[in-house]
């Protein structure tokens, strides 16, 4: 049965981990929205048979959250952002595929690697997740950097969002209180962030960044 | 008596937020100084309680406030008892002064919230029995002090001194903390009590001596550290100046007294000669740029320079004869400096207050367009004239005893084993000796061209006496100026439990001795006795003036009618403070200063006035930071580019970061 728990929680965190390198290379925004909310239900998922096997039914309630919100709520309003914004059939260029996977690479074993080293007494359970979890981080915010489009930049925060959650669900007597504080703070940041992307197209007839770095009279 | 303290410092606070809710009110005036007038009085009171009778080594207070683990402890000993004292007397004359003086404030909202809280910070400074506490009051302290440097912000010139004494300030508390930190060691112990004992490497002590130099001496104002202090003193308002001059530069000397003396223990025999080297350049240097100035609150506020460097000396002194394990000596040279840092701050703050009422009455800091102000404000140049017989060093006041501690004690060199130092105290004397010297020109220049002669200007022709208050407190300060000449051996009787505590030996006690005579070291080596040379001075003067004024005044007397030196009778004829400090000019500041005189004289037919210009520069400004400045300015240019990054680069650059750090902990070994 041990084995068994951690390898399926291995297995849930690793697919996590896999989908945000599926997010970093979509170049459309319906596909990347698809993948996001894959994440997201993995993502409960991941919670949930953490929340079986800590024995912790607090637990549940954060997956039910992750569930509703960030795998239903969150991916449908941004699919109407997207639609009404007009911009369904723009074709973001995110520099080299190739490069940008290697540097994803580069980061999992990063996190792998000084995880591995920091939490030696930390149960095998534990240890992984974070590993995992700090992986996500890293590829959301890589996902941020590469992007230039505001929508895939909010996407990118969401899942680096994501592994923050299962960092939370891993790390055993985290209080309920603050998983769901942090679940709502991230609906209200996309709440703030989806009213700023409407008035950035107001002002600019665009959400790529591009436009705000040139009306700021940067040169590149 | 700690709860006592406490408890005031406690009621100062109160009253700071008295001062912000009743700042503009006309009542908020007598009120807070009234309430920080009592509080400080009370503790005075408990603090010379505490040096009567030390209390026992339990009466530590811990407050649950600060680092929830350790708390804020409260101790106090008898060296802090007698800085306690010190800070709450200058501060209760400060309150008395500002009763009547802060008449003449015309923002009293800006003065009012920060003077209470100010005094609260230096007590708890002095107070505070662990690191963090100690910083904490530090910074409060300064932080309440800058805020009142910049009391009349709209000044230019206000605003330059406020941001150069905060620049000061923040270097000043980074050495302290880098020295309590190392003090505390990676165990953490940040009580006084666990930095006390603790076996420490040679490199370690000296790192620590230095720091502590550093961050005491910034605020202490040791050259080359002082640039801020010249430019801050002054611009605060004069109640205020005389509390930072005459006060806060001894809580700093209490920082460096308490670090190095009482927590690191046993220093190398060489760092006292460190100490003596700035001290004595602290001393001679702050005199000559206090001889070149023509403000005077800016001269004042240079002499504290001077002043600060005798302190350092004779501490200086005491570390070298306690590192040799003659703890007579080295208890003598400490008492010198105690007893100079209260004879300071009576005197410091007596000047400081003249000063100030000099200002209110003619509006004019700058004492070439002062003079005859003796006939206009009698008592006030009486009473400034006491302060400058004082701080010049001269019998029978309180400047002279303490001078004449630190010189027996630097006659007690040639016992030390080193060569280096025997080779070296007499010299840093002879230094000591010149800045007295120069003292002395200084303060006859003050007082001369500030209250004797004619009027200069037409402000110092209409001024008219300050009001009572004022009076009254230079008067209280003048007669402790006078009293602790007179006495002294009751002084250093007093301080004997302090010497003890921080270099382990007392001086004899005076008490024994008859008429009040003091006897350092031995009755056959020296002694002097104030009371004796007071009643000699009294009696001489007064037959002086009786046969002058019996047979000389009332005679008629024929003169040349161009005589005197006035051959015109305008007032700009008078000697100047510029010709009287010309002579010492050309002698040390050609040197020191790179001062040089140039005459422009009109060719003959041409009715233009000749001039002489005079161009100095300060060598530590111009040496030390004036690059320092620039390198600062050069990178910060470099640095702006930072400020217009498009939203990608800034989150590129915290993930940049990010793994950088990551990278850190990974390959860190």
């Amino acid at each position: 049965m041990g084995d068994l728990t951690f390898d399926i929680a291995h297995m849930l965190a690793g697919g996590l981990v896999l989908l945000s390198f599926v997010m970093l290379y979509q170049d459309r925004l319906y596909a990347l929205l698809n993948v996001y909310a894959l994440h997201a239900v993995v993502l409960a998922a991941s919670v949930a048979w953490q929340a079986f096997a800590q024995d912790a039914p607090h637990l549940y309630v954060t997956a039910a959250i992750a569930l509703a919100f960030k795998a239903v709520v969150i991916p449908t309003a941004l699919h109407r952002i997207i639609r009404r914004l007009g911009i369904h059939r723009e074709i973001e260029t995110v520099g080299g595929v190739g490069p940008t996977m290697l540097a994803g690479m580069g980061l999992v074993a990063l996190s792998l690697a000084v995880m591995l080293r920091i939490t030696p007494e930390a149960e095998p359970l534990a240890r992984e997740d974070l590993a995992f979890a700090l992986s996500v981080v890293l590829l959301g915010l890589l996902m941020m950097v590469t992007r230039r489009n505001a929508v895939s930049q909010v996407v990118g925060f969401m899942s680096l969002e994501n592994g923050l959650v299962l960092a939370a669900a891993g790390a055993k007597g985290m209080p309920l209180v603050v998983e769901i504080s942090v679940a709502f703070s991230i609906l209200i940041a996309f709440i703030v962030i989806g009213i700023f992307l409407f008035r950035i197209r107001e002002r600019f007839d665009t959400v790529d960044l591009h436009a705000l770095d040139r009306f700021r009279g940067e040169r590149r | 008596m700690t709860v006592v303290s406490l408890a005031c410092v406690a009621v100062l606070l109160a009253t700071a937020v008295v001062g912000m809710a009743a700042g503009r009110h006309p009542a908020g005036r007598p009120l807070v100084y009234g309430l920080g007038l009592v509080a400080t009085v009370v503790a005075f009171g408990s603090a010379v309680a505490a040096m009567v009778a030390p209390p026992a080594a339990a009466s530590e207070v811990v407050l649950p406030l600060g680092l929830p683990w350790l708390g804020a402890h409260f101790r106090i000993d008898a060296l802090s008892a007698f800085f306690l004292a010190v800070v709450n007397l200058g501060a209760a004359f400060a309150c008395l002064y500002g009763l009547g003086y802060g008449r003449h404030e015309e923002a009293p909202h800006r003065v009012l919230p920060f003077l209470p809280a100010f005094l609260a910070g230096m007590n708890l400074v002095v107070m505070a029995a662990d690191a963090f506490g100690f910083l904490l009051s530090w910074e409060f302290m300064s932080l309440a002090s800058w805020a009142l440097v910049l009391a009349h912000h709209r000044d230019p010139e206000n605003g330059h001194a406020g941001y150069v004494y905060l620049v000061m300030a923040s270097f000043g508390t980074l050495a302290l903390l880098l020295t309590l930190g190392l003090l505390a060691g990676p165990d953490g112990g940040y009580a006084f009590a666990a930095m006390r004992g603790v076996e420490r490497e040679a490199g370690m002590a000296t790192l620590v001596l230095v720091l502590a130099l550093i961050g005491a001496g910034s605020k202490a104002g040791l050259v080359p550290l002082h640039v801020w202090l010249p430019l801050a003193h002054p611009a605060a308002p004069s109640h205020v100046s005389a509390l930072m001059s005459g006060v806060m530069t001894k809580v700093a000397i209490y920082g460096f007294v308490r670090i190095v003396f009482d927590l690191l223990g046993p220093s190398p025999w060489w760092s006292g000669m460190v100490v003596l080297a700035i001290g004595g350049a602290s001393a001679v240097l702050g005199v000559l740029y206090a001889l070149m100035q023509t403000d005077l609150k800016r001269l004042l506020a240079y002499s504290t320079i001077e002043n600060v460097g005798i302190v350092f000396v004779a501490l200086g002194l005491a570390l070298a004869f306690r590192s040799n394990g003659m703890a007579l000596a080295a208890a003598l040279a400490f008492t010198a400096a105690l007893l100079h840092v209260l004879n300071h701050s009576l005197f410091k703050s007596l000047l400081f207050f003249g000063a100030g009422a000099v200002l209110s009455a003619t509006h004019e800091r700058n004492v070439e367009r002062l003079g005859g102000l003796i006939h206009r404000m009698p008592a006030t140049s009486a009473l400034f004239l006491v302060g400058c017989v004082a701080i010049s060093a001269l019998p029978p006041l309180n400047g002279f005893v303490s001078e004449w501690l630190a010189f027996q004690a630097v006659l007690q060199s040639p016992e030390l084993p080193q060569w280096g130092l025997r080779i070296m105290v007499p010299a840093v004397g002879g230094l000591l000796a010149l800045a007295a010297a120069l003292a002395g020109a200084c303060f006859v220049r003050a007082f001369g061209i500030t209250f004797l002669g004619r009027p200069r200007s037409a402000a110092a022709e209409a001024a008219h006496e300050v009001d009572r208050l004022s009076i009254a407190a230079m008067a209280g300060l003048g007669v402790l100026c006078l009293l602790a000449g007179i006495l002294p051996g009751t002084l250093i009787d007093a301080l004997a439990p302090a010497a003890e505590l921080a270099v382990g030996g007392r001086m004899p006690a005076q008490q024994a001795v008859d008429w009040l005579t003091i006897v350092p070291i031995a009755e056959s080596r020296s002694s002097y006795n104030g009371l004796l040379v007071f009643l000699f001075i009294a009696a001489s003067a007064s037959l002086a003036v009786l046969a002058i004024h019996r047979f000389a005044s009332r005679a008629v007397r024929r003169a040349p009618a161009w005589d005197c030196g006035f051959p015109v009778p305008s007032p700009d004829t008078q000697y100047t403070a510029g010709s009287f400090a010309q002579p010492i000019r050309r002698v040390f500041a050609s040197m020191a200063f790179r001062a040089r005189e140039r005459v422009e004289m009109p060719p003959p037919g041409d009715p233009r006035p000749a001039r002489l210009t005079v161009e100095m520069h300060d060598p530590v400004w111009d040496w030390l930071y004036a690059p320092v400045a620039a390198a600062v300015g050069w990178i910060a240019d470099r640095m702006n580019r930072l400020q217009f990054l498009t939203i990608r680069r800034y989150l590129g650059m915290v993930f940049l970061s990010l793994v950088g750090l990551l990278m850190v902990i990974a390959l860190w070994p």
